[in-house]
């Protein structure tokens, strides 16, 4: 008996410190975007400050509202047009035999796990070719390399789960493979959509390797470039509160996200078993 | 209405063959049910015919004209699957209508015949439901009034009433057996694994196994006169006795064949004698177990009024005119008994 | 007689191709030409320029002006009049080895942890108790956060005058001086490993979650019942039976890691300790301006991914024809 409460503590103990270890960095985080000046070189545990000035500073700062902006445009758009591609191509990946099908989703794959390095330089090339380097259009053409292959993936997982005999009962009705798409399919898979729309659009804002590279000024970045550039008044100085601060600002819309479709999150996260 | 002929139809997976060189003539207006245990190919012909799957080699006509290179929707039939397959996000009008919208018919012609086929149905009080909202048995109908809006020649249903429960499906066979004689001017296609189906339903039967007909008739000729055992194995409810050596061999046959209705207690001029070793009451019937020596006990259906006991020795005797007697080939014998045994090599060689 | 029916054949031939099958394949390949076409651009074409500007001497600002030079940017030696052979290239270049025996040592250490943590989380988990949801939830977070916030975040704790990590670790008495931790060279990899380990634990425990939850609950029930060890049920039942699904995971968490990059970039920046096969690539193409020789590394990297991805595909064969459905 006091054995089995024993352990029972141990595992709440257990839990417990899992939850502490995920969470305290952005605990930690949010109370010091709360501090300013010499507050921040006391260590608190506990929040002891109140000081709203790191999020006006954040806030007031153009360039970083406009990276904010860069961003959603940014992976908005890769995203909207990777899944537009992405659901027909699904629908022929997952629904019709073709020779060298399995060959195609393998190559698929092996994209999505390319070192985005590998293609840096024929990249680059093609940007200033095409004369977007420095604009948000160079990082939706090259988001596309990790965000299409993904979606594509998922998408098949999700479109060969639907029932084949509702696909043949349209057949015989007479819709066309479009219309099989558009009207039969697209309605009953849009959570699956919307699943790996938020995954591909949490790794275009979270990509940094591109985005780094193909900007200059500072009204092109996007958000992670934008915080880790972010600099005091001297080059000594890290302006830590205001990091933070900005931090907080573009982290908190990601995890309520996350929070919210946490179940359909982990669903897309095993089918496509593919980071996001 | 359509009269549908196979010519020779063949249907291979990669080098499986599913379906051997099938010969078949559906009657216009006649309600044809396939039957078969699994993996005799019978919903793999009723696909073919549907244009679900493609025809390996042969023809498929309906009234003369070839199908073989139609989609499903340009061959004008209709199909009710086995999972009802209805439109999750749709409601019930508008999954009846859907194919008529393909069809480009006007909004007004769409609402009458949607309409219509409701009311038939008796499902006219659910337009506006989803498919999760509805019973098994509602969703059925929707199924059914789905394939009955576009007005086919040719009604196709697979298995539809299998993943329905017991009293259900009886209810629903009716039903169906209904919507045959309403619609006088559509030809039916039904299959099923279930031969109580297949002989309260039909005007005629298929028989397939393994990719092959076995026999085509009336329920009543499959019943009287099996045209192989395996068909008079496979129908009738319980299963017909099937007696080999020593008893058969009395018959001048390889396996003779006797129904458990056509089997009578006669002590006085028993054929058979053995010990009953398991009853089962049934109410209306009583079916006992004989112990004759036999393979597999030998199978009597009396009725509720003769009273057996386990262990009691009993005798019986067949029915002489419902004896089924068959060559080593599993082909009924059809010469009278007593007949000289060259007859059966006739039989064999024929 | 024998012309007709030679004449025959190839008609009943032509005919036997449904046009439903036809239909879809015309269709099949409408859908998927944009998909390719796109991919191609985005992928195919710069990883074949990349591969192809490693044999070239460009240069940054002159991106067309570079002359096919071979193998120069990998190896290449010059033989001294004194006898003495002297390589040259990424193949005999000091940084770029370290950059790999960096990459390699993050990559395994990081993803061996990970597993092993990342398995015990899914087994606390796979339990029935108050609150499930929330610690699931909860463990979603680090997985939620951008790698460079994340970076920055885990460098104001692990500052060395005032972050809360050397404060606690002096409170417990397990340090007497602050820690450089990010700066100092003997303990840069270690705050990297700390900062992926917490990052991407959970992904791992999402995955062999999975893979636990696919598992019966009768056979617990059944072992419980034989009165067999749980340490013994663990080793005997639990692990091979999740082990496909943790070899996935593995794999997929080893391509990532290989190709690590912003982390590294941000929290420990221009450590000789920690730059990796990536950093070490982007540094030479963009920041110093040895472009071909950048591609040439980069272009290593991508065959030891390749490999990588190859076994991947070997061990993920089974589900990939995943041909579930007709």
């Amino acid at each position: 008996m006091i054995k089995r409460q024993l352990n029972s503590v141990a595992f709440y103990l257990l839990v417990i410190s899992i939850v502490v270890v995920a969470v305290f960095p952005f605990y930690y985080s949010v109370i010091t975007s709360f501090k300013t000046g010499t507050d921040l070189f006391s260590v608190d545990y506990f929040p002891k400050h109140f000081d709203l000035r790191n999020y006006r500073d954040v806030l007031n700062n153009d360039n970083f509202l406009r990276s904010i902006l860069n961003s959603v445009f940014i992976a908005s758009t890769t995203v909207v047009c990777a899944l537009f591609l992405a659901v027909t191509a699904s629908y022929a990946l997952a629904r019709v035999r073709f020779k060298g099908r399995g060959l195609l989703l393998m190559t698929i794959l092996a994209v999505s796990m390319f070192p985005q390095i590998a293609v840096l330089a024929g990249l680059f090339e093609m940007v200033r070719f095409l004369g977007i380097y420095n604009s948000p259009w160079a990082m939706i053409l090259s988001y596309t390399i990790f965000t299409l292959p993904f979606t594509v993936w998922v998408l098949t997982t999700f479109m060969r789960d639907l029932p084949v005999e509702i696909e043949e009962a349209a057949i015989v009705d007479g819709a066309t493979p479009w219309v099989i798409i558009t009207q039969v399919f697209l309605p009953l898979l849009w959570p699956a959509l919307v699943t790996t729309g938020l995954l591909a659009f949490i790794g275009a804002w979270n990509e940094f390797l591109f985005a780094l590279t193909f900007t200059a000024s500072e009204t092109m970045r996007t958000v992670p470039v934008a915080i880790a550039m972010l600099s005091g008044a001297s080059d000594h100085e890290i302006p830590w509160g205001t990091i933070m601060a900005a931090s907080v600002v573009v982290t908190v819309p990601l995890i309520i996200l996350v929070l919210i479709f946490q179940r359909k999150i982990v669903a897309g996260l095993t089918a496509g078993g593919v980071k996001g | 209405m359509a009269q549908i002929q196979l010519a020779n139809i063949s249907k291979h997976f990669g080098k499986t063959e599913v379906i051997r060189e099938v010969n078949l003539n559906i009657k216009a207006g006649e309600l044809m049910v396939f039957v078969g245990p699994s993996g005799s190919g019978k919903s793999t012909l009723l696909r073919l015919i549907c244009g679900l799957e493609e025809i390996s080699s042969g023809e498929l006509t309906f009234d003369g004209e070839s199908m073989n290179n139609k989609v499903p929707s340009e061959r004008g039939i209709s199909m009710v699957f086995q999972s009802y397959a209805l439109y999750p996000h749709m409601d019930v009008y508008k999954n009846m209508a859907f194919g008529l919208k393909l069809a480009k018919s006007s909004p007004e012609d769409i609402r009458e015949r949607v309409m219509n086929a409701a009311k038939m149905l008796q499902i006219d009080h659910l337009l506006d439901r989803l498919p999760k909202q509805l019973s098994g048995g509602q969703r059925q109908r929707v199924a059914i009034g789905r394939a009955i809006v576009r007005n086919p020649r040719v009604f196709l249903f697979d298995e539809p009433l299998s993943n329905l429960d017991a009293s259900l499906r009886v209810a629903t066979r009716l039903e169906i057996a209904k919507i045959h004689h309403e619609m006088k001017s559509a030809t039916m296609i039904y299959v099923t694994h279930d031969q109580v189906e297949a002989m309260t339903l039909a005007d005629r039967i298929c028989v397939l196994n393994n990719g092959e007909v076995e026999q085509v008739g009336t329920p009543e000729e499959l019943y009287h006169s099996p045209n192989s055992l395996f068909v008079a194995k496979f129908i009738g409810s319980p299963a017909m006795n099937l007696l080999e050596g020593d008893f058969a061999k009395d018959y001048q046959c390889q396996t003779l064949g006797i129904r458990p209705e056509h089997l009578v207690i006669d002590p006085n001029e028993a054929t058979w004698q053995g010990a009953v070793i398991h009853t089962e009451n049934l109410g209306s019937d009583l079916y006992i177990y004989l112990d004759i020596g036999s393979d597999s006990p030998l199978l009597v259906r009396l009725s509720d009024q003769q009273k057996v006991s386990k262990g009691e020795i009993v005798g019986v005797r067949p029915k002489w005119d419902h004896l089924h007697r068959f060559d080593q080939h599993g082909k009924p014998i059809s010469a009278p008994i007593g007949a000289e045994p060259s007859t059966v090599l006739e039989t064999q060689s024929a | 007689m024998d012309t007709s029916l030679s004449l025959s054949k190839p008609n009943t031939k032509l005919k036997s191709v449904s046009s439903l099958r036809q239909q879809k394949l015309r269709a099949a390949m409408w859908f998927l030409a944009p998909m390719v076409t796109v991919l191609f651009c985005v992928a195919g074409w710069p990883l074949l320029r990349s591969i192809y500007f490693s044999f070239t001497d460009t240069s940054l600002t002159d991106l067309y002006g570079g002359q096919w030079v071979g193998f120069k940017n990998y190896l290449t030696w010059t033989t001294l009049s004194s006898g003495r052979t002297i390589f040259s290239g990424t193949l005999a270049d000091p940084t770029w080895w370290n950059a790999v025996w960096n990459t390699i040592k993050f990559s395994v250490v990081s993803v061996s942890i990970e597993t092993i943590l990342g398995l015990m989380v899914a087994l606390v988990l796979n339990q029935e108790f108050k609150g499930r949801g929330l610690v699931r939830a909860a463990i979603l977070i680090p997985w939620a956060i951008p790698t460079i916030v994340s970076a920055k975040m885990w460098g104001w704790m692990l500052n060395d005058q005032f972050g809360i990590i050397n404060h606690m670790l002096m409170a417990l008495g397990l340090i007497d001086s602050n820690v450089a931790w990010t700066s100092n060279i003997d303990t840069a990899m270690f705050s990297v490993l700390v900062v992926d380990v917490w990052k991407t634990t959970p992904f791992m425990a999402l995955l062999c979650l999975a893979g636990l939850q696919m598992i019966p609950r009768d056979i617990y029930e059944a072992a419980k019942i034989d009165g067999i060890h749980p340490v013994r049920v663990f080793f005997h039942v639990t692990l091979p039976l999740v082990r496909p699904a943790l070899m996935v995971a593995v794999i997929f968490r080893m391509l990532d890691a290989l190709r690590v990059f912003d982390l590294i970039y941000i929290l420990t920046p221009n450590s000789k300790a920690t730059k990796t096969m990536s950093v070490v690539s982007r540094e030479n193409l963009i920041e110093f301006d040895k472009f071909a020789y950048g591609s040439a590394q980069s272009t290593l990297l991508f065959a030891i991914i390749a490999i990588f991805v190859c076994l991947y595909i070997w061990l993920g064969k089974l589900n990939l024809n995943g041909d579930t459905q007709r």
